[in-house]
C-alpha cells in the first residue's frame, strides 16, 4: 500500500516545551492507522501539525505526495484531510440536520454557490447517515441538546459527510458509554471499508486500537518510540514501559 | 385556515398597515419613516451579529460612508464639491423633480458601492479579531471614522453639509421619505428572507457556533464573513443614502457616525427581538421604537438613562430576546421534537 | 506641521510633553490596572471603566464644593466606589459573568452609558476641575513647568499600585482572587467562594478607578462624557501589554501618556480622541499579526 500521509522529521515546539521532535510516520491508503502513546507525549500536537492548525518549526507534510505544511486549516479540510476534535465540536445551536448539511465537501465551490438551496441529495445523504451512526430519530434536535456520546457520534456523521480521503480521529471512544464502543468501531471499519476513507486514529483504549489498526505509531515524551503490526507492539517492551512510566 | 394562508394574511396586513400608515397618521409620518430605518438596522445587525456571531459595535459606518458618497454623488453632477461644501449655505440653483430623482438614485448606488468598499477593506482588517476584541475594534472604527470624516474638509469637515433642496413642498417632502424608507425596508426583508433558506445561512450560522470547526470542515469562513458584511453594508449605505436626503444637512458626529445613538439602537433591537432570526429583529425594532418614542416624550431628560437601563435589563435579564423566549415556551411550535419512530424506513412507512 | 520643528527648535518642550504625559500615563495605568485585574479574574470586559473613573471624579469636585481639599476625596472616594462596585456586581454583573463574551461588554456598556447621563444631570456638561490650590514648580531655568498637584497624584498613584500589588500577594482575598483567575473551577472546589472572589473584584476595580478620578479631577478636567475615552485608554494599555503583565501595564501606561501628549502637540489637542482610538485600531492590528504568525486569531 502507499503512503496517503507522509510526515517526515516533524519538530514543534511551544516556547521551551518540546511537543514534537523529529517524527516521522507515514499513513497508509485505504488503511487504519493507530496512535498511541501516554498523556502529553504529542499526539495531539502531530495531528495539529498535520491539519494546519499550527505551523510547524522543521520537516515536511506531504498529503498525497504534496507538501501541505504552509496551508491552512481550511485549505487542507478542502483537501480531503478532515479531523474530528478531543473535545468533540459540533454547531451546537443548530439542530442534527442542518449540522449535516452544511457539511457537504466544499472542495468545488465557488462564490455563487453559497446562494444555491438545499439539495434534496443532499438532505438524502444526510439523513442515511444520520441513520448510520445511529442518530435518526434526533435528527430535529439542536444539537447542543444531545448528549456527549451523541455529539461524538455526529461529529464523526459530519465527517463522512464531507467525504475526506482521509479522516483524523481524536480519542473517538474517550467518552463513550462502554456498551456502545463495540458498535462505534465497527462502524469506523465500516466507514473504511465501505466509503474507502483511510482513518489516522488517536486512541487511549488499548483494545480499541489492537482491534482497530492495521498498523500502529507509539509516541512518547514527543519521540517516536516504536511502530509496527498491533501484536508486535502489544509485546513491545519499551511500548509497556512507556505507559507504566519505568525508564 | 392553512399556514399559509395565515402568512399570506401577516404580509397583506403589514404591506398595506405601511402603505395606509402616513394617510391614516399623517401627523406621525417621521416616526413611522424612522420605524422602518430601525427595522432595517436591526435586520442588517442581526446578519452579522446574530446569524454570523460577530457582534460588530461599528456597522454604523457603512450608513455613514453611504450618506457622504451619495451626498457627494449628488453635489458632483450640479456643482464643484468642494466650493459646495465650503459655503454652508449653497449656491442654490432651481433644479426640478428629474434631477433630483436621478441624483438620488446615483446618490443610492454610490452609497451601497462604497459601503461594500469598505465594509471589505475594514473585514480584511478586523476578521482576525473575535469576540470581544471584534466588537472594541469595530466600535473604535466607528468612533475614528467620524472623526475622521470631521477633519476632512472637501466633504464639509465638521461643519457639515447641507443636502440638496427637495423640489417638492413640505408634505410631498415627508410622503416621500417614508416611502423611501418603507421600501428600502421591505426589500431588505424580502432579500434576507431568500436568503436565509439558502446554503449561506448554515455556513454562518456554523461560524457562529464554532468558527474553528467550520474551518476544519473547510468552509470558506473569510469569504463568508466578508460577503455578509458587504451585504449588511450595502443595505445601510442605501439607507444612509436616502436618510442623508431626508435629514437635509449631513454632519459627522450626529447624523452620519452617530455610533451611540442608532450604532447602539441597532445592537439592542436585534437582541430585544431575539438575535439569530428574521422576525427577532424586525419585533425588537418596533418594541424599541415604541418604548424609545414614550420615554423621549415622556420621561424627557431621563430619556438616555431608560435607554442605558433597556440595555442592562435586555442583556442581564431577558438575554433569549422575545422570540427566544417564545421557542423557549413552545418549542413543538418551531419544531423542535423528538422523532420516536428510530429507523427511515418506519418514518416513510407511517408517511404512506 | 508647524509644530514639529517647534519640538526640533526648542528641545525643552520636548521634555515638558514628555514629562506631562509621564505623569497623566501613571494614572493611566492604575486604570488600565483595575481593567486588567477584572478582566482576568471574572472575563468582563468593563466598558464601564472610566466612567468609573469620572465618578471619582465628581466626588472629589463635590467635596471642594463644601470647601474640602480634594486629597481627602482619595479614601472617600475608595470607599464609596467599592460599595458602588460591589452593589453594581450583586444585581447585574453576577448576570452576565459566566455568559458569552459579549453579553458582558454589553451590560457594562449599558452601566456607562446611565453613568455618564445621571452625572449629565447632576453636574451638567460642563468641564470642571477640583481645585487643589497647589504651585506650580519651576525646573531647567523655567523651561520645564510642572504644577505640583502632578508631582502629587503620580506619587499617590505608585502609592495606590503598590498598595494593591501588596494586596493582591500577601491578603487571604488577594490569594483567592489570582487563584480563581488561573483556574475558577479548581478554586471553587477548594473551597473558595468564586462568587465572593468576583464581587470584590469588581468592587476594588471601581475604587480603583474612584482613586484615580480623584487625582484626574486635580490634574486635568472632568466631564460627564470623557470617560469613554479613558475606557477606551485602558483597553489600548491592556490589549498592548496583555494580561496579568504588570511590568508591561505601567510600561504601556506610560508609553500611551507620553504619545498622547506629543500626538496632541503635533496635530491640535482636538485630535486626542481620534489619537487614542487610532492607537488601539493599530495595536489590534499589530496583535493580530503577530497571531497570524501561529495561525491563530486574537481572541
Amino acid at each position: 500500500m502507499s503512503s496517503i500521509i507522509e510526515i517526515k522529521d516533524v519538530s514543534k515546539a511551544f516556547g521551551g516545551v518540546i511537543a514534537n521532535q523529529s517524527i516521522s510516520v507515514n499513513v497508509a491508503e485505504g488503511g487504519i492507522t493507530g496512535l498511541i502513546g501516554p498523556n502529553g507525549s504529542g499526539k495531539t500536537t502531530l495531528f495539529n501539525s498535520v491539519v494546519g492548525h499550527h505551523p510547524i518549526d522543521e520537516g515536511s507534510i506531504k498529503f498525497e505526495g504534496a507538501e501541505i505544511s504552509k496551508l491552512k486549516v481550511p485549505q487542507i479540510a478542502r483537501l480531503g484531510l478532515l479531523r474530528t476534535f478531543q473535545q468533540t465540536r459540533i454547531y451546537s445551536k443548530m439542530n442534527c440536520v442542518q449540522n449535516m448539511q452544511i457539511s457537504i465537501p466544499h472542495r468545488n465551490s465557488g462564490l455563487l454557490d453559497m446562494f444555491r438551496g438545499h439539495s434534496p441529495e443532499t438532505s438524502d445523504r444526510a439523513l442515511e447517515l444520520l441513520e448510520f451512526v445511529g442518530l435518526y430519530s434526533k435528527r430535529n434536535l439542536i444539537a447542543g441538546d444531545l448528549s456527549f456520546g451523541q455529539q461524538k457520534l455526529l461529529e464523526f456523521a459530519m465527517a463522512l459527510m464531507n467525504e475526506p480521503k482521509v479522516l483524523l480521529l481524536d480519542e473517538p471512544t474517550a467518552g463513550i458509554n462502554p456498551t456502545l464502543i463495540n458498535g462505534l468501531i465497527d462502524r469506523l471499519k465500516l466507514a473504511n471499508e465501505q466509503f474507502g476513507v483511510t482513518l489516522f486514529v488517536i486512541e487511549h483504549n488499548m483494545r480499541v486500537i489492537m482491534n482497530l489498526a492495521d498498523h500502529i505509531y507509539c509516541l512518547a515524551h514527543g519521540e517516536l518510540l516504536a511502530e509496527g503490526k498491533p501484536d508486535d507492539i502489544q509485546n513491545d517492551q519499551r511500548v509497556v514501559d512507556a505507559y507504566l512510566g519505568a525508564h | 385556515m392553512s399556514v399559509s394562508q395565515k402568512t399570506f394574511l401577516l404580509y397583506a396586513f403589514i404591506l398595506l398597515g405601511g402603505i395606509l400608515a402616513p394617510f391614516v397618521f399623517p401627523n406621525y409620518i417621521a416616526q413611522f419613516a424612522t420605524l422602518w430605518l430601525m427595522i432595517l438596522f436591526a435586520l442588517t445587525w442581526d446578519m452579522m451579529g446574530g446569524q454570523m456571531g460577530y457582534n460588530s459595535l461599528g456597522n454604523i459606518i457603512f450608513f455613514g460612508v453611504g450618506m457622504y458618497a451619495s451626498a457627494v454623488v449628488q453635489i458632483a453632477r450640479l456643482y464643484e464639491v468642494a466650493e459646495y461644501t465650503s459655503h454652508s449655505g449653497a449656491p442654490k440653483v432651481d433644479f426640478g423633480w428629474t434631477e433630483y430623482l436621478s441624483g438620488m438614485g446615483f446618490g443610492i448606488i454610490a452609497g451601497a458601492l462604497a459601503a461594500i468598499f469598505i465594509a471589505v477593506i475594514l473585514g480584511r482588517i478586523v476578521f482576525g479579531l473575535r469576540g470581544p476584541y471584534f466588537a472594541i475594534g469595530t466600535l473604535g472604527a466607528a468612533i475614528a471614522a467620524g472623526e475622521l470624516v470631521g477633519a476632512w474638509d472637501y466633504i464639509g469637515g465638521g461643519g457639515g453639509i447641507t443636502s440638496l433642496p427637495f423640489p417638492g413642498t413640505g408634505d410631498e417632502r415627508s410622503l416621500f421619505f417614508y416611502f423611501a424608507l418603507f421600501a428600502l425596508a421591505l426589500l431588505t426583508f424580502a432579500f434576507l428572507k431568500w436568503l436565509y433558506s439558502r446554503r449561506y445561512v448554515l455556513a454562518v450560522n456554523a461560524i457562529r457556533d464554532d468558527e474553528d470547526k467550520a474551518e476544519a470542515m473547510g468552509i470558506h469562513t473569510l469569504r463568508y464573513k466578508t460577503v455578509t458584511w458587504a451585504m449588511s453594508a450595502s443595505f445601510l449605505g442605501m439607507a444612509g443614502a436616502v436618510y442623508g436626503n431626508m435629514a437635509g444637512f449631513i454632519e459627522p458626529l450626529e447624523v452620519a457616525f452617530p455610533t451611540i445613538t442608532f450604532g447602539i439602537f441597532m445592537v439592542l433591537m436585534a437582541l430585544l427581538g431575539g438575535k439569530g432570526t428574521l422576525w427577532g429583529p424586525v419585533l425588537g425594532a418596533v418594541v424599541f421604537h415604541i418604548i424609545k418614542e414614550f420615554t423621549w416624550t415622556h420621561f424627557l431628560g431621563w430619556q438616555w438613562v431608560a435607554l442605558g437601563m433597556l440595555i442592562i435589563i435586555n442583556v442581564a435579564y431577558f438575554q433569549q430576546g422575545i422570540l427566544g423566549w417564545a421557542q423557549e415556551k413552545w418549542p413543538d411550535f418551531f419544531g423542535l421534537t423528538v422523532d420516536e419512530s428510530d429507523t427511515r424506513e418506519a418514518v416513510e412507512e407511517a408517511s404512506k | 506641521m508647524d509644530n514639529i520643528s517647534l519640538l526640533v527648535l526648542a528641545p525643552v518642550l520636548n521634555v515638558q510633553l514628555l514629562v506631562d504625559g509621564l505623569l497623566i500615563g501613571a494614572i493611566f495605568a492604575l486604570v488600565a490596572y483595575g481593567l486588567a485585574l477584572v478582566w482576568g479574574v471574572t472575563n468582563v470586559k468593563n466598558l464601564a471603566q472610566g466612567d468609573f473613573v469620572m465618578m471619582g471624579g465628581y466626588i472629589a469636585y463635590s467635596m471642594t464644593l463644601v470647601g474640602i481639599h480634594p486629597l481627602w476625596a482619595l479614601p472617600v472616594a475608595v470607599v464609596v466606589m467599592f460599595c458602588f462596585g460591589w452593589a453594581l456586581y450583586k444585581i447585574v454583573i453576577y448576570r452576565v459573568v459566566d455568559k458569552d463574551l459579549f453579553t458582558s461588554l454589553l451590560a457594562t456598556f449599558g452601566i456607562a452609558i446611565v453613568v455618564q447621563q445621571v452625572l449629565n444631570l447632576i453636574f451638567g456638561p460642563e468641564v470642571m476641575i477640583a481645585e487643589s490650590g497647589f504651585e506650580v514648580g519651576e525646573y531647567l531655568d523655567g523651561g520645564l513647568t510642572v504644577s505640583n498637584v502632578k508631582i502629587i497624584a503620580f506619587v499617590m498613584a505608585l502609592i495606590l499600585a503598590l498598595i494593591v500589588v501588596l494586596f493582591m500577594k500577601q491578603s487571604r482575598m488577594g490569594q483567592a482572587i489570582r487563584a480563581t483567575s488561573q483556574n475558577a473551577r479548581a478554586a471553587r472546589i477548594m473551597g473558595i467562594d468564586t462568587d465572593r472572589v468576583y464581587a470584590f473584584t469588581f468592587a476594588l476595580n471601581a475604587a480603583i478607578c474612584g482613586a484615580a478620578g480623584v487625582l484626574i479631577s486635580m490634574i486635568w478636567v472632568i466631564q460627564p462624557y470623557f470617560g469613554t475615552s479613558y475606557s477606551i485608554r485602558a483597553f489600548v494599555i491592556v490589549t498592548a501589554a496583555g494580561l496579568g503583565n504588570l511590568p508591561g501595564v505601567i510600561m504601556a501606561g506610560l508609553g500611551l501618556g507620553a504619545l498622547e501628549q506629543f500626538g496632541a502637540f503635533i496635530l491640535g489637542a482636538e485630535f486626542q480622541q481620534a489619537i487614542v482610538v487610532g492607537l488601539l485600531l493599530v495595536i489590534l492590528v499589530i496583535r493580530q499579526i503577530q497571531q497570524s504568525r501561529h495561525r491563530q486569531v486574537v481572541k
